[in-house]
Parts: C-alpha cells; structure tokens; sequence
C-alpha cells in the first residue's frame, strides 16, 4: 500500500492504494463518488471520464497513484456553487440529452473539456470530440444539440434534420 | 490485474535502475494499451516503473533547419498541439479519442509496434530515429513484425527525431471500433527519394510499399500508383475486411495521400 494525496473536486483527499489501484476505483470505492460510471472497463466506452489537470482521462485506464498531487474534477463537481446545475448540465436536460443517464456523466465531463478548448464548436468537432464517448440508448443527435446549446448558439439548424 | 508496485521516477537514470534490477519490472507510458492488458492478466510484472514523470521525456522541438524531435513520454495531444512538421500533428490529433490522446505517449505506441498503430508508418516513412536510454536507431531497423521491436529488456525510448521534410501526408481509414487504422498509409517526400509506409495492412506489422515508391520516385503523382499490384499474400484478413479489401486500401489511401502532400 502507498499513500496518495490529490484534490478532488476543488477538496484535498489522501487514501491509502495499491499499485495497480485504479483513478476509477479509488474515486469510486474510498470516496465514494459513484457519479463516475464504469461502463465497460476496457478503455472504450468513456462513461468513466474525469479531468486530471484539467484534461479529460478515461479514470479506468489510470492508476490512482498518478494522480498524486493533480486536481482531479468529477461530475460530482459541475453543479454551480449554490447546488443549481450548470450550463451543460441544464443543457442536457432541456434538450433531453440523457435517456438512461449511465453515459451522461462521461459526456458532461467531456462537454466541459471540449468547451474549455473551443467554446463555439461546429456539430462536426462535437461529433469528433466525442468519439470515444459511447451512449448505449444511442441518443447522440440530442446530445449535441445540448452541447451546441450549452455554448450558446443555435440548435434549430440540427434539430430540423 | 495481478498485483505490482508502481514507482514514479523523474530522472531517466533511475528509471533505467528500477528497470534493470532483479525485480521483474515494465515500463508504463500512458497505460493506454498496457492497463486493458494488465486487466486481462495478459501481463503480470512485479513492478510497474512510470515514465510519465520524467520531464526531460517530455516535450516537441523544432530546430530551424526543420527537424523535430519528440521525447518518448510527450502525449497525443501535446503532438498534435505543437508539432509544426507536414502529416504529424494531424495523425497525432486522429488517434483514438481525445481521451486517449491526453495519456498516450509516442514511445508507448512505438514500443507497442500494433501493427494497426499510426506512429509506426510516420517513424517509417519520415525514416524517423528512435533514442533511447542506450542508442539511436534507424527507423528501418526498428520495426520487426507486429508487437516486436529492436528494443532490449528494459530499454526506453526517450526521444525520436523527424529529418526536415520536403512535404508528407498520412491517410487513415478508421476501424470505426476500434478507432484505430484499419489501414493507414504515410507518403513522405525527402531530398534523395519518397519513402511510403503501410500501417493495419499486414501480418508482419507496419511495412514499407517499394514499388510505390520506385514509382512515385519518378512521377509524384496519384497516377502512378494507380496501375501497381499491392502483394495482398500476407495481407490481414478478418471480420473487418478482407486481404483483398485492404490491399485494395493500401492503393486509395496512398494516392489520396499523395494528392493531398
Ligand atoms: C480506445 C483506444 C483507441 C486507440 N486508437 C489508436 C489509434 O487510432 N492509433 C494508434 O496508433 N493508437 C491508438 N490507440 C493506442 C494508443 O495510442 C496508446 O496510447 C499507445 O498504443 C500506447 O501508448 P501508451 O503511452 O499508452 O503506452 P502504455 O500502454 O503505457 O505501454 C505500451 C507498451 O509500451 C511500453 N512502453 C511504454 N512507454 C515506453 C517507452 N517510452 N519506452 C519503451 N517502452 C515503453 C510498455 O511497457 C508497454 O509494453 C488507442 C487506444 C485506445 C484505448
Ligand atoms: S469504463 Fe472507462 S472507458 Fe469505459
Ligand atoms: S443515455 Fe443511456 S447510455 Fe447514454
């Protein structure tokens, strides 16, 4: 067992890990923030994914013990201060971007790595940047008319398709 | 996963130590191939020695008579942000998904030598060289067959080195699946000569196509290749596609890469 210390949604957190412990797990398991979803654990679905230092990372292919000392954003982390959802958040609802909801938290946290690099993306670099992100009740067209939304252009373009 | 320690070196002499001891230890780069086979137990190294904390690793250059070069723990994403050199940074900004790219490191995929990766055709077309913690070596002699490398037991690769270029182009027709190539072609114009390299096409891993080259040597154009054979004999065949299909592959994707150089 070896110590690791990270911040976690803006809070300092240390817990004791294996070596091949996963971001995954200890987030899940020692902190108890089950919002990150494992849905296949293989490093293809994206439903686990987190920002580490700022970047968006797939949680079950990291090693907890190489996030010491990063800051660590999960979707447990998003709503605004005052408990409200924020804009993506709001989005996703207002558009029905979520039917089962096991996706939606990788795709949140991927929305917000992708705004923060592009705030005004095109449909096409939406659809590209999530490419590693898989949603099982297939709902994609709802899911980037809610990411279009959320950076505040006009939807009305895609959803006459 | 069976159970290992996990060291965090940041000096490549130490890494180089840990590796080389009497513990059996592998080297992590980004862990996005070396995880899912620590998951399936197809890997069980006592010790786990972590590269991406060595900053001297890390990085892209370029020198102003046009070479770059790339330390061996510098992600997808950084490459694909910063590497001003023809065909690089927009193979790097294709691989996988964004995710993916922030973890996975050039030397990680070299190392790995899929043979439906994309850096191994741009390392061979560029006719790139590998460094690492003991020698340089040429692209040519690097490469031996999918998932086999020149590399010793614990050898690192630190850095590669791209030769200025006259022009280059990488084309990837995706495995929408797997979101790897399901073929790739690098075309590359050097001073003395076109190198062109095939990625997810063979059985023997990432090869160089001569008659292409020999062809486009003397006309650079998407004509050229047009009326060659691809040799399909050790082409791979699976559910995605047959040998035929992706020799057929092979030819599209190198006059489209070609044209667009
Ligand atoms: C969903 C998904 C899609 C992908 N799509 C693509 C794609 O389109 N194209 C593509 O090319 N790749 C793709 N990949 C693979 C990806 O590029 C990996 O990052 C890469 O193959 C391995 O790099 P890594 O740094 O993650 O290495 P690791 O997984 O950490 O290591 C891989 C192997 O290399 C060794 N190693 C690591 N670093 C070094 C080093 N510096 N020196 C010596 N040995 C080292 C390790 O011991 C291990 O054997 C994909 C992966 C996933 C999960
Ligand atoms: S659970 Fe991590 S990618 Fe699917
Ligand atoms: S909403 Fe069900 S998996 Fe995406």
């Amino acid at each position: 067992m070896a110590k690791v210390t990270m911040t976690v949604n803006g809070k300092s957190v240390s817990g004791d890990v294996e070596g091949r412990t996963l971001l995954s797990a200890f987030l899940r398991e020692d902190l108890n923030l089950t919002g990150t979803h494992i849905g296949c654990d293989t490093s293809q679905c994206g439903a686990c994914v987190v920002h580490v230092d700022g970047e968006a990372v797939k949680a079950c292919t990291m090693f907890a013990l190489e996030a010491e000392g990063a800051e660590v954003g999960t979707i447990e982390g998003q709503a605004n201060a005052d408990g409200s959802l924020n804009a993506i958040q709001q989005a996703f609802q207002d558009h029905h971007g979520l039917q089962c909801g096991f996706c939606t938290p990788g795709m949140v946290m991927s929305a917000a790595a992708l705004l923060k690099e592009n705030p005004k993306p095109s449909e096409a670099e939406i659809r590209h940047y999530l490419e590693g992100n898989i949603c099982r009740c297939t709902g994609y067209h709802n899911i980037v008319k809610a990411i279009l939304a959320a950076s505040g252009q006009d939807v009305s373009a895609i959803a006459a398709e | 996963m069976y159970e290992f320690d996990l060291e965090r070196p940041t000096r490549v002499e130490d890494a180089v130590k840990l590796l080389s001891d009497s513990v059996e230890s592998q080297p992590l780069g980004g862990g996005q191939t070396l995880i899912p086979t620590l998951k399936q137990r197809l890997a069980s190294p006592e010790r786990l020695v972590s590269l991406t904390g060595i900053d001297s690793m890390k990085g892209v250059f370029t020198d102003r008579g046009g070479t770059l070069r790339i330390g061996g723990a510098t992600t997808h994403a950084e490459v694909a942000a910063k590497a001003a050199y023809p065909g690089l940074s927009e193979l790097a900004a294709n691989i996988g998904d964004p995710a993916v790219r922030n973890r996975g490191t050039i030397g990680g995929s070299l190392a790995n030598n899929d043979p439906a990766a994309c850096y191994p055709a741009a390392v061979l077309a560029l006719n790139a060289t590998i460094g690492t913690n003991a020698r340089e070596i040429a692209a040519d002699d690097f490469f031996q067959g999918m998932f086999t490398t020149a590399l010793e037991e614990g050898e690192i690769i630190t850095n590669v080195t791209f030769p200025a270029v006259r022009t280059a182009n990488y084309q990837k027709f995706l495995q929408p699946a797997s979101r790897f190539a399901l073929v790739g072609v690098f075309v590359a114009k050097h001073d003395d000569g076109v190198r062109v390299a095939v990625t997810g096409a063979s059985n023997d891993g990432v090869f160089r196509w001569s008659a292409a080259e020999e062809a486009l040597n003397g006309d650079f154009s998407p004509d050229a290749v047009a009326g060659l054979d691809v040799p399909d004999g050790d082409m791979i065949s699976d559910l995605h596609g047959s040998g035929a299909y992706r020799a057929h592959l092979v030819k599209v994707l190198t006059g489209r890469a070609v044209a667009a150089a």
